[in-house]
C-alpha cells in the first residue's frame, strides 16, 4: 500500500513534464499538421541549456530555467522559420522527413559539442527528501511537478485567454478560412512551432536536474510524447496534458510491478491498446464535416 | 529508366572486386553497404510505393539478425512457469530463412494494427515497436546475452546434397552472396511493382478514395506490401549477423534506419533503382568522410543534406536525372471530347 | 421494375449537426435518377453513405437486396455499386491507360475469369502474362469507349477538367458495376462538353447499368433524367418525373429561400420548362 502511494506520488510528479511535452507536440501536429521529428532534440536542447547555465555560467537555478524554455523558443521559431516555412503547402510527409533530418543534425550535434558522456545539473534543494508518512519525494522533484503544473497553467491561459491563443485556435479549425478572417497564418505557425518547442526545452530542463544530461535523451522523450499525442487523440491539448499523467501512471506501475527494464516499453503498449480499441484517440474531437 | 543501366551496374558490381584486388577495407565497406541498400530497397516498398514511413525498419532487420543468429546458436531458456526451450543449433541457411519469415510476420502484426487508420500512425507505431524489441534484445539477458552481445555466429554455409557445400567464410564471397541477395530482391519488387499489386498500391498513395472505390481494398494491400518489406530487411539483418559473426543491441540504432531513409528519399523513392544509387552513395561516404570527419560531425552533414535534397531535388536524384535527359516532348493535340466516338454516334 | 438501390430511413449526424435528417427513396432497375437540392442539403453525404465512405448514424443502404450495413467502400464496390467523385476522379501521376489498369483491379482478381487463384505469387514467379495482356485489352477497349484513346499515354493529371471527368467515369465502369454513382459530374464543363456527356450517360444506361447523380446543372438533369428527387436541410422534400418537380411548389421555395446561385439554378430549370 505504501508502495503503491510512492508510485502514485511518482506518477504525479513525472506526468506534470511528460504532459508539457505532450502538450507542445499535439499543439504543432494540430496546428500546422507537421509530425515534429525535433521535439525530442528540442528537449535535449533544454536540458543542456539549463547545464551550461547553471554549471558552465554559474547561473542562478532558478533563473536558468527561463532561460533554458526562452532558448528552446527561439531554436523553435529558428527551424520554422528556416526550414518549415520553406516547405509551407508541401505534404505531411516532405515535412516529416525534413524533420527528420533537422533532428538528426540537432541531436548529433548536441554530441559532437558537449561529447557523449552524461552531465549531471547542480541542483540548489536540500538533499534531505520531505518525508510525509511513508512517502518521500525530493524537494526537486517537487519543485518539477510545481513547475510543470505552473507552465500547463500559462499555456491554458495564452491559448484560451490571449489574442494570439483565440488566432491558434481559428488557424486550428481550418488554416485557409481563417486566413481570409485576417489571421497572420504565418506568424500563427512560428508562434506555434516556437511555443511546442520551449514546452518540450522546459521538460527537458525541469528532468535534466532529476536525471542527467546526455545526447540521446531526446529520442525516448520523443517516442513517449508521440504515444503520449496518440493517447490524447491527434491534436487535443487537453487529451495530452491528462495522458501525459497516465503514460507516467503506466510506467511507473510497469516499472515497480512487472519489470524496471521495460518501464519505456509501456508507451508502445499504450499505443496498441489505443489502436486496438480507440483509434481516434481517448478524447477525440467531434467529426469534422466536411 | 532503361533496363540497361540496372544491367550495366550489376555487371559492374560483379566485376569491382576484380578491379579492387584484395583491399578487405573497401570490400569490407561494400557488404555492409550492400547489406543496408537491401534495407533500403525494402523500406522503397513501403515509403515509395505506397507512401507509409516505416520508420522502425531497424526492428525488422535487427530481428532477423537476431533470429537468424540464434537459430544458428542454439539457446537454452526458461520462459516462466517452469518450462524450458532448449533449441540445438541449426545451420545458418535454415537460420536465414527463418530470420525472414519472423520479420515478415512481426510486419504483418504491424501492419494489421496500424492500418486500421492512416496518417501518422504507421510512423509512430514502427518506430515504438523498433525500441520495444531493442528493450528486449537489452533486457532478455538469458536468451540474447543483451549488452555482452551474440558471439561466434557461424557463417552461411551453402550446399547441394551430392556436389558439395561452402561456407562462406571469406569477404569476397560475403560480397557475393550479398550481391546475389540484392539482386534477388530487386527482382522481386521489380515483379511486384510492374503488376496488379503494384497498381494497387500506386493508386492508394496517389488517389486513396478512389482506389477504394475502384474495389482495392486499402488494409490488405498496405498490410501485404509491409510483409514483403519486413521479409526483405529481415533477410539482410540476416546477412548482417552471419557476415559480422556478432552482434548486440546496438543493431537496433534508430540512426541506421536513418540512413536507410535517406538513401531512399535521395535516389528516389517509388523507383527501382533510387534506392540502390542512393545506397552505394550514402553507403560509401562515411568511407570517404572518415579521414576528415568524427562520425558524429557526418551525421550533422546527413541530415542537412536529408534537408537539402528534399528542397533542391524533391523527386531525387534517379528522377531527377531521368528528367534532365529526357526531352520533353510538346503534347496538346485535338480536345478529346469533340473527337470522341460518343460524339460520333 | 424493382428495386436496385433502396435508402431506407438514412440518418448522419456530426456530433450535433443534422446532415441528413430522414431519407428514404428507391431507385430502379435501369433507372436514371438525379438527386438534387441547394448547397448543403446533404446529397453528397448521402453518396458517401451509399458507398461506405460514412457510417450512417441511423436506417440502412441496401443494394440488389443486400444490406451494406459495415461494409468497407471496396466491398461495396465488389457488389456491383461503383462511383465518382467530384473534384479529385483520376490518380494523376499515372497515365490515362495505367488509371484503367488500376480500375480493373477486381477484373484481376483471383477467381476473376482467366485469373490464377494467387495473382502476387503469379506476378512474382513470372505467370502473369496472360491474364495481364487481357486486363490491358480490356483498358484499351474501355478508354476507346469513352473516347480516350488519344490520351492512353499522358499523365491523367495533366488532363483538362472535362476529359479528367471522362477518366473518373472509366475507372468506375472498369469496375463492371450494376449502378454507377455519378458526383456532380458535368459541374465546370462548358455546354458542349456537357451536352457529349449526357449523351454518354444515356449509353452507359445502354450497357445495363443504372444511374444515380448528384448535379447542380438543371437544365442537364432535366433532359437526362427519367426521375428527381430533392434534398433540403437533409430532408426529402419531393420526388417524381422531371415535369413534376419542376412546377412543384416546394422545391421552387427551397431554391428561393437560398442565395443567388440557388435562385439561378432554380430559374434554370423554370427556363428547361418553357424550352
Amino acid at each position: 500500500m505504501d508502495q503503491l502511494i510512492q508510485h502514485l506520488v511518482n506518477t504525479l510528479i513525472l506526468g506534470g513534464t511528460y504532459a508539457l511535452l505532450g502538450i507542445g507536440l499535439t499543439l504543432i501536429f494540430g496546428i500546422m499538421n507537421v509530425v515534429n521529428f525535433t521535439h525530442g532534440a528540442l528537449y535535449t536542447v533544454g536540458a543542456y541549456l539549463m547545464y551550461l547555465a547553471v554549471a558552465a555560467l554559474g547561473l542562478n537555478f532558478f533563473l536558468a530555467l527561463p532561460v533554458a524554455i526562452l532558448g528552446g523558443l527561439l531554436f523553435g521559431a529558428a527551424i520554422e522559420v528556416l526550414l518549415l516555412r520553406p516547405f509551407r503547402g508541401s505534404d505531411i510527409d516532405t515535412t516529416m522527413l525534413v524533420m527528420i533530418g533537422a533532428g538528426i543534425a540537432l541531436q548529433s550535434g548536441t554530441l559532437w559539442i558537449f561529447g557523449g558522456v552524461a552531465k549531471a545539473i547542480p541542483s540548489p534543494f536540500p538533499e534531505v527528501p520531505l518525508q510525509v508518512g511513508p512517502v518521500s519525494v525530493s524537494w526537486l522533484r517537487l519543485f518539477v511537478l510545481g513547475a510543470a503544473l505552473g507552465l500547463i497553467g500559462l499555456t491554458y491561459a495564452l491559448i484560451n485567454r490571449t489574442k494570439l491563443g483565440l488566432a491558434m485556435r481559428a488557424a486550428f479549425q481550418d488554416s485557409d478560412t481563417a486566413a481570409l478572417m485576417g489571421v497572420n497564418v504565418r506568424l500563427i505557425y512560428t508562434a506555434t512551432f516556437a511555443l511546442g518547442s520551449s514546452l518540450a526545452a522546459a521538460a527537458g530542463a525541469l528532468l535534466g536536474p532529476v536525471y542527467v544530461v546526455f545526447p540521446q535523451m531526446g529520442g525516448l522523450a520523443e517516442l513517449k510524447a508521440f504515444a503520449i499525442v496518440i493517447l490524447g487523440g491527434l491534436g487535443n491539448v487537453t487529451g495530452a496534458a491528462i495522458g501525459g499523467f497516465i503514460l507516467a501512471l503506466a510506467e511507473e506501475l510497469g516499472a515497480g510491478y512487472v519489470s524496471s527494464g521495460y518501464r519505456d516499453a509501456m508507451g508502445f503498449l499504450i499505443i496498441i491498446a489505443v489502436l486496438l480499441y480507440k483509434p481516434t484517440g481517448l478524447f477525440a474531437k467531434a467529426e469534422r464535416i466536411g | 529508366m532503361s533496363r540497361l543501366l540496372p544491367l550495366a551496374l550489376l555487371g559492374a558490381l560483379v566485376a569491382l572486386p576484380l578491379a579492387l584486388g584484395a583491399n578487405p577495407y573497401l570490400l569490407n565497406a561494400l557488404i555492409v553497404t550492400g547489406i543496408v541498400t537491401i534495407g533500403a530497397m525494402s523500406l522503397n516498398l513501403l515509403l515509395g510505393f505506397t507512401g507509409q514511413l516505416s520508420l522502425g525498419h531497424i526492428a525488422f532487420f535487427g530481428i532477423g539478425a537476431y533470429v537468424s543468429a540464434l537459430t544458428s546458436l542454439g539457446f537454452d531458456v526458461e520462459i516462466g512457469f517452469g518450462l524450458r526451450v532448449v533449441h540445438e543449433p541449426w545451420p545458418a541457411a535454415v537460420g536465414f530463412v527463418l530470420a525472414t519469415l519472423a520479420a515478415g510476420a512481426c510486419g504483418y502484426l504491424i501492419g494489421r494494427l496500424s492500418f486500421r487508420v492512416r496518417g501518422a500512425y504507421f510512423v509512430i507505431v514502427t518506430i515504438s515497436f523498433a525500441e520495444v524489441v531493442r528493450l528486449v534484445a537489452l533486457n532478455w539477458v538469458e536468451l540474447t546475452q543483451g549488452p555482452l552481445a551474440l558471439t561466434n555466429i557461424p557463417a552461411i554455409t551453402l550446399g547441394l546434397p551430392g556436389i558439395g557445400a561452402w561456407t562462406l567464410k571469406t569477404k569476397l564471397q560475403n560480397y557475393y552472396l550479398v550481391l546475389a541477395i540484392g539482386t534477388l530482391c530487386y527482382l522481386v519488387i521489380a515483379r511486384l511493382v510492374g503488376s496488379r499489386f503494384g497498381r494497387a498500391m500506386r493508386g492508394l498513395k496517389e488517389n486513396e478514395s478512389l482506389a477504394l472505390s475502384v474495389g482495392i481494398n486499402a488494409t490488405r494491400t498496405l498490410t501485404v506490401a509491409a510483409v514483403v518489406s519486413a521479409a526483405m530487411a529481415g533477410a539482410a539483418g540476416s546477412l548482417y549477423a552471419h557476415y559480422l559473426r556478432i552482434i548486440d543491441p546496438d543493431v537496433f540504432a534508430f540512426t541506421t534506419t536513418v540512413s536507410m531513409v535517406i538513401m531512399v528519399v535521395a535516389g528516389g523513392k517509388g523507383t527501382l533503382m533510387g534506392p540502390v544509387i542512393g545506397g552505394l552513395i550514402f553507403g560509401l561516404l562515411p568511407v570517404a568522410l572518415r579521414p576528415v570527419m568524427a562520425p558524429e560531425a557526418q551525421w550533422i552533414v546527413y541530415g542537412v543534406v536529408l534537408i537539402l535534397i528534399l528542397f533542391v531535388m524533391p523527386r531525387g536524384i534517379v528522377p531527377g536525372v531521368s528528367a534532365l535527359l529526357a526531352r520533353r516532348r510538346p503534347v496538346r493535340a485535338v480536345p478529346v471530347l469533340e473527337a470522341s466516338p460518343v460524339v460520333q454516334r | 421494375m424493382s428495386a436496385i438501390l433502396s435508402v431506407e430511413h438514412v440518418g448522419v449526424r456530426f456530433g450535433g449537426l443534422v446532415a441528413i435528417a430522414d431519407l428514404h427513396f428507391d431507385v430502379a432497375q435501369g433507372e436514371i435518377v438525379s438527386l438534387i437540392g441547394p448547397n448543403g442539403a446533404g446529397k453528397t453525404t448521402a453518396f458517401n453513405v451509399m458507398t461506405g465512405f460514412l457510417k450512417p448514424s441511423q436506417g440502412e443502404v441496401r443494394f440488389r437486396g443486400t444490406s451494406l450495413k459495415g461494409l468497407q467502400p471496396h466491398e461495396i464496390t465488389r457488389l456491383g455499386l461503383a462511383r465518382t467523385f467530384q473534384r479529385t476522379s483520376v490518380f494523376p501521376d499515372d497515365t490515362v491507360f495505367d488509371n484503367v489498369m488500376i480500375g480493373l483491379h477486381r477484373q484481376g482478381a483471383a477467381g476473376a475469369p482467366g485469373i490464377g487463384r494467387a495473382p502476387v505469387l503469379d506476378a512474382l514467379l513470372g505467370r502473369a502474362g496472360a491474364s495481364e495482356r487481357r486486363l490491358r485489352e480490356r483498358a484499351e477497349a474501355l478508354l476507346d469507349w469513352v473516347g480516350l484513346s488519344a490520351r492512353a499515354q499522358e499523365k491523367a493529371g495533366s488532363l483538362a477538367y472535362g476529359e479528367q471527368r471522362l477518366v473518373g467515369v472509366a475507372l468506375a465502369l472498369a469496375t463492371e458495376p450494376a449502378m454507377l454513382l455519378l458526383d456532380e459530374p458535368v459541374s465546370g464543363m462548358n455546354a458542349s462538353e456537357t451536352r457529349v456527356f449526357v449523351r454518354l450517360i444515356r449509353q452507359i444506361r445502354e450497357r445495363g447499368v443504372t444511374l444515380l447523380l448528384v448535379e447542380h446543372d438543371m437544365p442537364m438533369v432535366m433532359e437526362v433524367s427519367d426521375r428527381i428527387v430533392v434534398l433540403n436541410y437533409g430532408r426529402l422534400i419531393a420526388e417524381g418525373p422531371p415535369d413534376r418537380i419542376r412546377t412543384d411548389p416546394a422545391v421552387i421555395e427551397a431554391y428561393l429561400g437560398q442565395g443567388s446561385a440557388a435562385r439561378r439554378a432554380a430559374a434554370e430549370a423554370q427556363e428547361a420548362a418553357h424550352a
